[in-house]
This record gives C-alpha cells, structure tokens and sequence, in this order.
C-alpha cells in the first residue's frame, strides 16, 4: 500500500498542471464553439519565449511571466481577430482548418528558428524535492506546477463571475445576438477571450518548459493531453478541467506504476475510452 | 402635439440575401409615445424592429434616431445611442443568474456608471426580478422572463425600447400585467415601438398604429379611429 503513495501524490500535483494546459482550450471551445488545434503549439511557442528570455536576461523563469503573458495575449488577440473570426459560424470545419494552419506553422517556424534540438528551461528548483518519509518525497518543481495551476484556473473562475468582461464572454458564448443587444462587441469579446486563453498558454508553456524537455514538435502531445483533459473532465466546465486532470494524470501514473512507464500514455488513454463509453459530456459536461 | 420625433424610418427595404422582407416602410415614433406595430406572422414586423436596433441595414431608405441616421450602426452601437430592443422569444443568458443578466444590461459605458440606479428602478418595476437575484435565468417562468428580458432592456438607459412579441405564449392576467408595467415605463418618457400579433392589448396602450402585411405597411393612424373592418382587411389582406 504504502509505494503507492507516491504515484498518487505525482498524479494530483501533475494533474494541477494538466488542468493549466487544458483550460485555455476548455474555455475557447465553451465560449466559440473552437476547438483550437493550435493550443498545444502555442504552449510550446510560451516555452520558446520563456526560455529565450531567461537565457537573455538570466532571470528566473518565474519573472518571465511579466513578458510572456503580455505577449501571448497579444498573440492570442490577434489570432481570433485576424483569422479565426473571419470563419466563425459559418460551420465547424473552417475555423479548425485555421486553426491546424495555425498549428503546422507554427512547428514550422520554431524548427527554423530553434533547431529540432531538445530543450528545456533551466532552473534551480527542478532538482529540489521534499522527503516526507521513505516512501514518500515531493518534488519541489511538480509542488510549483500544481500551486500554479490552482491559482490561475482559480483568477480566471474569478475573472468569469466578477468582472464585466467575463460575464460579457459568458453571455456572448450564451446567446451571440442576445449579446450584441446588450451592447457587447461579441467579435472583439472573442478577441479577449482568445488572448486570456493564450495568457494561460503563457504560464502553462513556462512551467512544461522547466518539467519536460521540448521540441518544436511537442505542441500536439500536450493537445492531446488537452483534450483528454476536457474529454473526461466535460468540455468548458472549470471543475471538470481539473477534475479531468487529475484522473488523467492518475490513470498515466498508477499504469506506469503497476505495469511499467511503457504503459503510461496507454493507460490515461484507456480510462478516457472508459469515460467515452459511460458518460460521453464528460464528468462535469452539461449537453 | 409639437413632441420631438424620437424615431423616423423612411421608405426601407431590407432584404434577407435574395429575399425581400421589407418593401418601402416608414414610420414615425414622437417622444413620449407608444407606437405599435401589428401584423401576422411574416408581415415582417420583427425585420423592421431588428433593423431598427442595427441587428440588420436596410438596402434604401433611412432610419433616424433623433435626426441622425442610424442606418449603418451595428447592434451595440444603437445600444450605446440609448436604443433597446427586447427580442422576440425573450433571449434571455440562460445560464447566467438574474442579477447578472441585468447587469449585462448595463454593459454600455454610459450606463454601467449609472448601474446601481437603473438596478433598483428595475426592481421596483419588477419586484420579482429582486426576490429572484441569485437564481439561474433559465429556472424562471415564461411570465419572469420577459420580465427579466424587459428589465434587461431598461438597464441601458433607452430613450427608445423595442418590443417584439411581448406577450407570446403567456396567460393573458401575465399579459395584463406586463403591459400595466410597459405604461408606467412609458409615463417616464419613454417612447415604445411594440411589435404584436396579437392586436387587442397592443391598440389599447398605443397611441398611434401601423398595420403590416407581407413587408408593407398597408394601414396606419390612431387606434380609436380605426374601425375593426379596416383593421380586419389590412391585417389579413382581404
């Protein structure tokens, strides 16, 4: 029993951290009906950023948050605003055509720029951990993941109930024409809406970043690690992203720890087919 | 009467791509009136009030709002100009609360500075809407929520609400009282443009009518001057 304390405790702090890389993608598609093929590539782009700008600045990653989450809001403004809105409501298909554009040059462009080589954030507490008992230690950085994660989804849950701007994406991703009667530009909404996903992109690809070694060509296994996450936990629902992320994150640690890590990604993949199969709108998922 | 005319809308046609739902229309709303538009279904009504709120532009013609045209405003910049328009089936956000449907009213920044006024004129017109704050709009009744719908439309601050279908699919004492609170709306010098099918309570309350049929308006005048005959044959067209 008590060896299995460990992949427990990393499977709840991995799953803060996979909640973090999936809300941004939950949120878009609750709001605009997108699934954003891009999302896993654009956390990656946040990595690039924030590995560039600590090696310039030999600063601590943390501190480049202040630079990269201006800058993927930015992107993130512009990408709704100059193309995804161009396509949306016409049907489904366009805007994910854009969006997997959106993705291939992306990888594209970061294989010109950086290499195809392996990197990673370096950073003092990657090596840090706690021990708690024999059994059982902490590793400093997952802790760092996971506190991330809970305050981030926590001011964006605070940002939807509080703000103006957030109830005006809510009401816009209620009712579009409902919205524009109350005097909300739903177009330039979506922009915003768009550009708080990427901010989250921005702290998620910072902290993948000190985790996990990246390539230009990681983007599409952390959607994929996204979509799991909304899958199981119900597409646009905050409690389900993280609930989503912890029993992904879970079902990934206890198969690489009952039946060796050659089974990690086949057993995450394995309780999604079984959320697929029970309860198709995930756990928390409303239609 | 020397009132301003809030409301002018001059010989439009408004098309839905190659279809023609709107065939020279024109009609004129003073201060301080209630105005309202009858027809059946299709005649077009909703075409004309949508127009109006910016939600579509017309191909000829003009709509003017206290003397400046609004042809080419989309929908929240009418709102921003004090126009409201309280859409047909209500559509209310059914998964935000009453509270913040009603401050979604207020979205526009001339009246996001006067929110916490314009919320309790609200609930004194609609005492319901307060008792109900917290609950989630969609748990509401038909009756509360055009009550929520026409609360909504109020927290903009309008010089001119539009009201498309009121009082469909509701009991006729909610009827009643929805258009008792429409008046005392009114009495605050609002001027109302009403869209109904049903002709009863809406000629009562109305100071002027027009009467709509296939995308024309083929009838118009004071409601007590008109006889039932008349209203009979431009209604249906025979």
């Amino acid at each position: 029993m008590q060896e299995l304390a460990q992949p427990i405790l990393n499977g709840i702090l991995l799953g803060g951290l996979y909640a973090l890389i999936a809300i941004g993608m939950s949120m878009m598609f609750g709001i605009v009906k997108l699934v954003n093929l891009a999302h896993g590539d654009m956390m990656i782009l946040s990595s690039y950023l924030a590995m560039v700008f600590t090696a310039w600045l030999g600063i601590n990653p943390f501190f480049t948050l202040v630079l990269t989450i201006p800058a993927m809001f930015i992107v993130g403004f512009l990408f709704q605003g100059f193309l995804i809105n161009r396509v949306l409501g016409k049907a489904m298909e366009p805007p994910l055509l854009v969006a997997f554009g959106v993705s291939i040059i992306l990888q594209n462009l970061l294989l010109t720029i950086f290499t195809p080589d392996a990197r990673s954030i370096i950073s003092s507490v990657a090596t840090r951990s706690i021990v708690v008992t024999d059994y059982l230690s902490i590793s400093v950085l997952y802790l760092v993941n996971f506190l991330t994660g809970l305050v981030v989804i926590g001011l964006l849950y605070l940002f939807f109930q509080k703000t103006y701007m957030g109830r005006a994406i809510r009401a816009a991703s209620d009712d579009q024409v409902a919205a524009q009667l109350m005097g909300i530009n739903t177009k330039r909404t979506y922009g915003f809406a768009m550009g708080i996903a990427m901010m989250t992109a921005a702290v998620a690809g910072m902290l993948v970043g000190m985790t996990f070694t990246f390539y230009p060509h990681t983007g599409p296994q952390y959607l994929i690690i996204a979509f799991g996450v909304v899958v199981i936990g119900g597409l646009g629902s905050i409690k389900g992203t993280f609930v989503g992320g912890f029993i992904l994150a879970m079902a990934q640690l206890l198969g690489a720890h009952y039946f060796g890590p050659g089974y990690q990604l086949l057993s995450g993949y394995l309780v999604l087919l079984i959320v697929l199969a029970l309860r198709p709108q995930g756990i928390f998922g409303s239609v | 009467m020397a009132a301003n005319t809030v409301l002018k809308v001059d010989g439009i046609d408004v098309y839905y791509k190659d279809f023609q739902a709107l065939w020279g229309v024109s009609l004129e709303a003073p201060e301080g009136e209630i105005i309202s538009v009858i027809g059946a279904n299709g005649a077009g009504k909703s075409t004309l009030l949508n127009t109006i709120a910016g939600l579509m532009t017309p191909q000829v013609g003009t709509v003017e709002f206290l003397g400046e045209s609004i042809n080419n405003l989309s929908a929240h910049q009418a709102v921003a100009r004090q126009i409201a328009l309280v859409p047909e089936g209500r559509r209310i956000f059914p998964r935000l609360t009453v509270y913040e449907n009603l401050v979604m009213g207020s979205y526009a920044p001339r009246a996001r500075s006067h929110k916490d006024d314009n919320l309790r004129k609200v609930h004194n017109l609609f005492p319901r809407l307060e008792e109900r704050s917290s609950q989630m709009a969609n748990t509401l009744s038909g009756g509360e929520q055009q009550m929520l719908a026409i609360g909504r439309a109020m927290m903009s601050e309008p010089k001119l609400l539009l009201c498309d279908e009121i009082s469909l699919g509701l009991a006729p004492v909610v009827i009643k009282d929805i258009y008792q609170r429409l008046r005392k709306i009114n009495e605050e010098g609002i001027t109302i443009v009403l869209v109904e099918q049903d002709i009863r309570q809406s000629l009562k309350v109305a100071n002027r009518a027009y009467v709509m049929l296939e995308g024309r308006v083929v009838l118009e005048g004071k409601p007590a001057e008109m006889t039932e005959e008349q209203v009979k044959e431009a209604y249906f067209g025979i």
